[in-house]
Parts: C-alpha cells; structure tokens; sequence
C-alpha cells in the first residue's frame, strides 16, 4: 500500500515546507525555553561546584549566602578550623553590583576570596588565562563573560583593579559573571560609605557623650576606627576532610556554633527551589502556554489542510478505504509536520542559543523529550481533523 | 435466465423514504431494474425524480426502506442489507465514475487506479500492472506518470472509469460521466463505457439528463415520481 500522507507531503511539499519551518520557530522558542531553565539550574550548580566548599556556614536562621543576606565576624574561620573533620575554612563575600571599566559598566558578582593560596575554597578554581590573585590588595580575576581582558583596570567603587587572570563557568545563579578580588577590599566595598555619610556619622558620634568623655582620652577615635571598618564576611567555606561525612561536620558547627550549616545537597535545594523557583514557573508558564499555541497550529494546519480534501475523502470512503486508512494519513501528515518542525525548532535553537546574554543549556534529553511531546501534541492535534474526515459522508461523492 | 440476470443487476420494489409522519417523503415509491452483464442501461429523469437517491442505494452509501438487490450474483439488500462490510462491498463489487473525475490530485494517474486493488489488500506491483493494462486499454497509457491536473477533461475522465473498472467490479454506477464534456467526447465516453462493459461483462447504469447522448442507449429507464418505467432506445452510438 503506497503512504497517501507520504504523497500528499510530496505533492504540496511548499505548503508542508512552509508551515513546519513556521512550527519550527515555534518549537525552537519552546525549546529555548527550557534551555533557558536548565541554563539557570546549571549556573546554580555551577557556582556551588566552583566555590570548591563542601560546607557553607551561615549567619543562623538564614538561607544565606545566596539566597538571603548573612552577616558573620570574619575571625568566626578560625573557630570552624578547630572542629574535628574540618581540612580548610575560608570566608567569603558577595556582592551583585556594576563594575566600571573604561567608559562601560559590567553588571557582576564580586567576590571577595582569601588571596595567596589557590587552594583555599572560594578561589576560582581554575584559570583559562593569566594567574590566581596573589597580593592582599587591587587584583582581580574576572569571568571571560564579562568581557574584561588581562591588564586591564577595573574599578569597584572607589579603588581600581588589575585583572590578573581569567577563568569560564564562574557565574551567580542569576548569570552574573563573577569577579574575585582579596576579601579585604570586597569588604571594604561592602560596606563602604560615602564621604559625606562618613563626616555624618563622626559628627554623630562625636555629639554622643557615652563617646566622648573628657576624661577618657582616645575613646572617641577608637570608636570611629570601629565604625570605619568592616568585619563581618557573608560566609564561611569549609571543606572537609576525607572520611568525613558532610552532616557529621555540619552538626557540631550547629551545636556548638550556633550557626548555620548547608551541604551541598541542602544548598543545591535552596537555591533551584528557592532562587530560581519563581523563574522556573514563568518558565514553565511559557512551555505550556507554547505547547498550548504549537497544538493549536498545528491542529488548525490539520484541519484546514483536511477540510480541502473534502470531497478526495468523500471519494476514498466510497470506493472502499477502510476510516483507519483515513485517519492514518491525517495523523501522519500531522506526525511529518511535527517532524519538519522539530527539526527545524531544533537546528533554529541551536544556533542561536549561543548568542542569548545568559546561558541557554538545550540538553539531549530535552530534545528527546521535546521530539516525543511535539509528535503527542501533533496527534492529539490531528484529532479535530480526523474526526471531521469521519464524519464525511461517501455520499458526498454522488450529485443529487 | 434467473442465472443471467443475477451476475448484473437485479433491483425489485425498492423504495426509499426520508423522514417520518407527515415530513416523510417517498423518493423512490417502486423501483425495477434488470441490467445484464455487458449491458448498459440509462437512467434518466429530470431534477428532483430520485436518480441520486436510486444511485446511492445502488452503491451502499444509503439504505433503502424496502426492496430487494442483487449486485453480481450476490444478494446485497433484502429489506435490510445482507452485506456487514458495506466498505468491501463498494471496493470490489462496484465501480463508481462521476460527474467530475475526482482523481486524487496528490497521486499519478497510475496510482489513482492502482489504489484500489490496493485497498483490496493486492501487492503495489501487481495493482500498478493492473492499472497500466486498463490505462493502455483506455488509450492513456502515455499519461501514466502524469498527475491529474495536467490532463485534460477527457482523459481525465477515462483515468475514472480505468478506477472504477480495475477491481473487475460486476457492476459499474456512473453519475453523469459527460456533464462536463462536448458532445464528441461525451460519445466517446460512453463508446468506452459500452466497450468495456462487452470486455469485462460488467453491468452498467448511466445516469444522465443530458439530451444528446440518451438516444446512444438501447436501454434506458426513466424514473419519474420515484419509479421506473423502461424504454427501448435508439442504440445509435453502439451499432
């Protein structure tokens, strides 16, 4: 038996054409889409896997450092480096700003690292160019998304930066690339005030007697110094040491701590059920909403196409084709549409997923699983047109 | 004789009634036809007389009230059809030819005759060598790889009665095969109608209201009223 769909592509193969590379743009959005998710969920893991922790010890009661602001004293490493399976402990800041270089602005992650030894968690942990930050003050490494080049001065508020090297992956879970500048100075500029907020604060200060008592020399510039500084980090990194098990370090921080304490798994969860959890219903809105048009051009193709055919099917039915010959070729026209368009939305999607500002990640398996709901969608699709094909009546064919 | 007129067609007091109660309409009251195998026969009557509705009931597609047919040597309607697969029926024991040729426009000329055997369940092969042979009969052999819309209406039409004769049906219905056609072609039509049904003793009813080819027929029965009365025709066009 000759395929009647195969014929009919065949023989209006523009139409066909046409409207699957049309389907196709649809479906290359759709896929999109959610290359767009996994784009985030992998940015997410990926700035977990590349902080090199296996620990995050945060201010209590917060899902800091990434989804909540937390506050911890700076010397709180020392105190972890004493609990028992605890290999390094390193603080660490973040801050989402816009960072200056030359006459543009990069919107960025800067993060404060402990500078010097590149294997203390928190460092980028690798580079595609250039070196670790190595001195306490003003070098940079900066994520090649940015767009910063080695050499080049960058400014964070006030104080200048030389990029020293450059390294890939290293973003926020929002896509923001990340620069790493000494804790000190990320510190510094997390804190910091204007000049203006800074004369304020000492006139303050000043007027206040408890600070300044005429027979307690020196404790009004003591308590100025303490107002200048910072000493407070969002987090502690830890890495654990083998034999461990992640809990079994976590609890004593909790304990005898009174901290906060994420594994790797707890933080994975925040942040894809909580960060981008909103992000990924909108997203999710979108593929149904997708889905939802994808079916409905492709049933209204269907139809349209079917309802031309009127009289050939009134035809086939009296000379003796069998309903499910009919509809079969319905549904493979329906099931050759989707495959046009899936193959269309898939190479569209390929190309230009690159040139997306933030990271597009079209998976395999999404496409598996996108080329099985495109041909379920073309099926249910056909339905309409088939049931209208059914319903014709061979008498159609006689005049009278 | 009995034997004679049961591989044609044999219809007995059929009737046909649409509606119930005082809507109901009688668009066939008492219908008697004989067509012998090789035979064809017209059928003619003016608008509204019952020839489309004879014609579907002919052809399985509605079902009459009351009557008795017999298509080939099978008893197809006894008051109730005697026949499950009405689809079958139409596929082998019935060819159809229309008033415009209805190819189906995505396949070639060989293929749309070819399709039927292949409904049949016929190997694509030997459908085709079935189709070419009858294309050739037909005198369009050379137009077997064309597509439908690149004949013209004559050749278009002899396509139709090489579908609706490839399954060797015993019996050939055909619903104004010349109203689109000048008279010259509308005789030759129906010179291969009546050719082919002496080739393959296939019994054949045309139905028509075109003048100028009822004086072709031998036979013809004029249905008026919903019933039929036959005529001895003038036969011309065989002779």
């Amino acid at each position: 038996m000759i395929s009647l769909a195969g014929r009919d592509i065949m023989h209006a193969w523009g139409k066909f054409v046409f409207t699957g590379v049309g389907l196709g743009l649809l479906i290359g959005v759709t896929l999109t889409m959610a290359g767009v998710y996994r784009g985030m969920v992998d940015d997410a893991k990926a700035l977990l896997d590349n902080s090199g922790a296996d620990l995050w010890v945060v201010q209590k009661d917060t899902l800091g450092p990434y989804a909540e602001s937390s506050s911890l004293y700076d010397d709180t490493y020392r105190s972890l480096l004493s609990i028992s399976g605890v290999a390094r402990a390193a603080n660490i800041t973040y801050l989402t700003m816009q960072v200056q270089e030359g006459g543009r602005d990069v919107r960025a992650m800067v993060v404060g690292v402990v500078s010097g030894s590149p294997v203390q968690p928190g460092q980028p942990s690798y580079l595609i160019s250039g070196r670790q930050i190595t001195r306490g003050h003003y070098e940079a490494v900066a994520d090649i998304a940015s767009g910063f080049k080695l050499g080049q001065s960058i400014q964070i508020r006030r104080n200048h930066y030389t990029v020293v090297g450059l390294t890939r992956r290293m973003v926020s879970s929002g896509g923001d690339p990340m620069v790493f500048i000494p804790l000190k100075d990320a510190q510094e500029a997390q804190f910091l005030k204007d000049n203006d907020a800074i004369v304020q604060q000492r006139r303050r200060t000043a007027e206040n007697p408890a600070f300044n008592r005429p027979n307690v020399p020196g404790l009004l510039d003591q308590v100025i110094a303490s107002q200048s500084t910072n000493a407070f980090v969002n987090a502690v990194l830890v890495q654990i040491k083998p034999g461990f098990s992640a809990e079994e370090v976590a609890e004593p921080i909790r304990h005898w701590k009174r901290l906060q304490v994420y594994t790797r798994t707890q933080m994975q969860s925040i942040l894809v059920g909580k960060l981008i959890a909103t992000s990924a219903k909108q997203i999710a809105m979108f593929l149904v909403i997708l889905a939802v048009v994808s079916a409905a051009i492709v049933a209204f193709i269907i139809y349209t196409l079917t309802m031309g055919k009127i009289r050939e099917i009134a035809v086939l039915k009296l000379i003796g084709t069998k309903n499910r010959t009919i509809a079969g070729m319905i549904m493979q026209q329906a099931l050759g549409l989707g495959v046009i368009g899936f193959v269309v939305g898939k190479v569209s999607a390929t190309f230009w997923a690159p040139i997306f500002p933030k990271y597009v990640l079209l998976e395999p398996g999404d496409a598996i699983r996108g080329f099985f709901a495109v041909m379920l969608i073309c099926v249910l699709a056909s339905l309409l047109a088939i049931r209208a094909a059914l319903k014709v009546d061979p008498a159609e064919a006689i005049g009278g | 004789m009995a034997d004679y007129f049961a591989k044609g067609i044999h219809i007995e007091g059929l009737r046909k009634r649409y509606g119930e109660g005082d809507t109901a309409v009688d668009a066939l009251k008492d219908v008697n036809m004989i067509v012998a195998p090789g035979e064809v026969v017209g059928l003619v009557g003016p608008s509204g007389s019952g020839k489309s509705t004879l014609l579907k009931c002919l052809g399985a597609v509605i079902e009459p009230t009351a009557g008795r047919m017999t298509l080939g040597d099978q008893l197809i309607y006894d008051n109730s059809w005697q026949i499950k697969d009405l689809r079958a029926l139409r596929r082998d024991k019935i060819g159809f030819v229309f008033q415009a040729p209805y190819l189906i426009p995505f396949l070639d000329v060989t293929d749309n005759v070819a399709l039927l055997p292949m409904l049949a369940g016929h190997a694509n092969a030997y459908s085709r060598q079935c189709a070419l042979a009858l294309l050739q009969a037909l005198d369009v052999a050379h137009r077997a790889k064309a597509m439908p819309s690149q004949l013209s209406g004559g050749e278009q039409q002899r396509v139709s009665i090489a579908r609706a004769l490839v399954n060797r049906p015993p019996v050939i219905l055909a619903d104004e095969p010349t109203a689109p056609l000048d008279s010259e072609r509308a005789l030759a039509v129906i010179r291969i109608l009546n050719q082919m049904a002496r080739q393959y003793q296939t019994a054949i009813i045309v139905v028509t209201h075109d003048e100028k080819i009822i004086p072709i027929f031998k036979r013809i029965y004029h249905i008026r009223d919903g019933k039929t009365h036959e005529e001895a025709g003038e036969g011309r066009a065989f002779e």
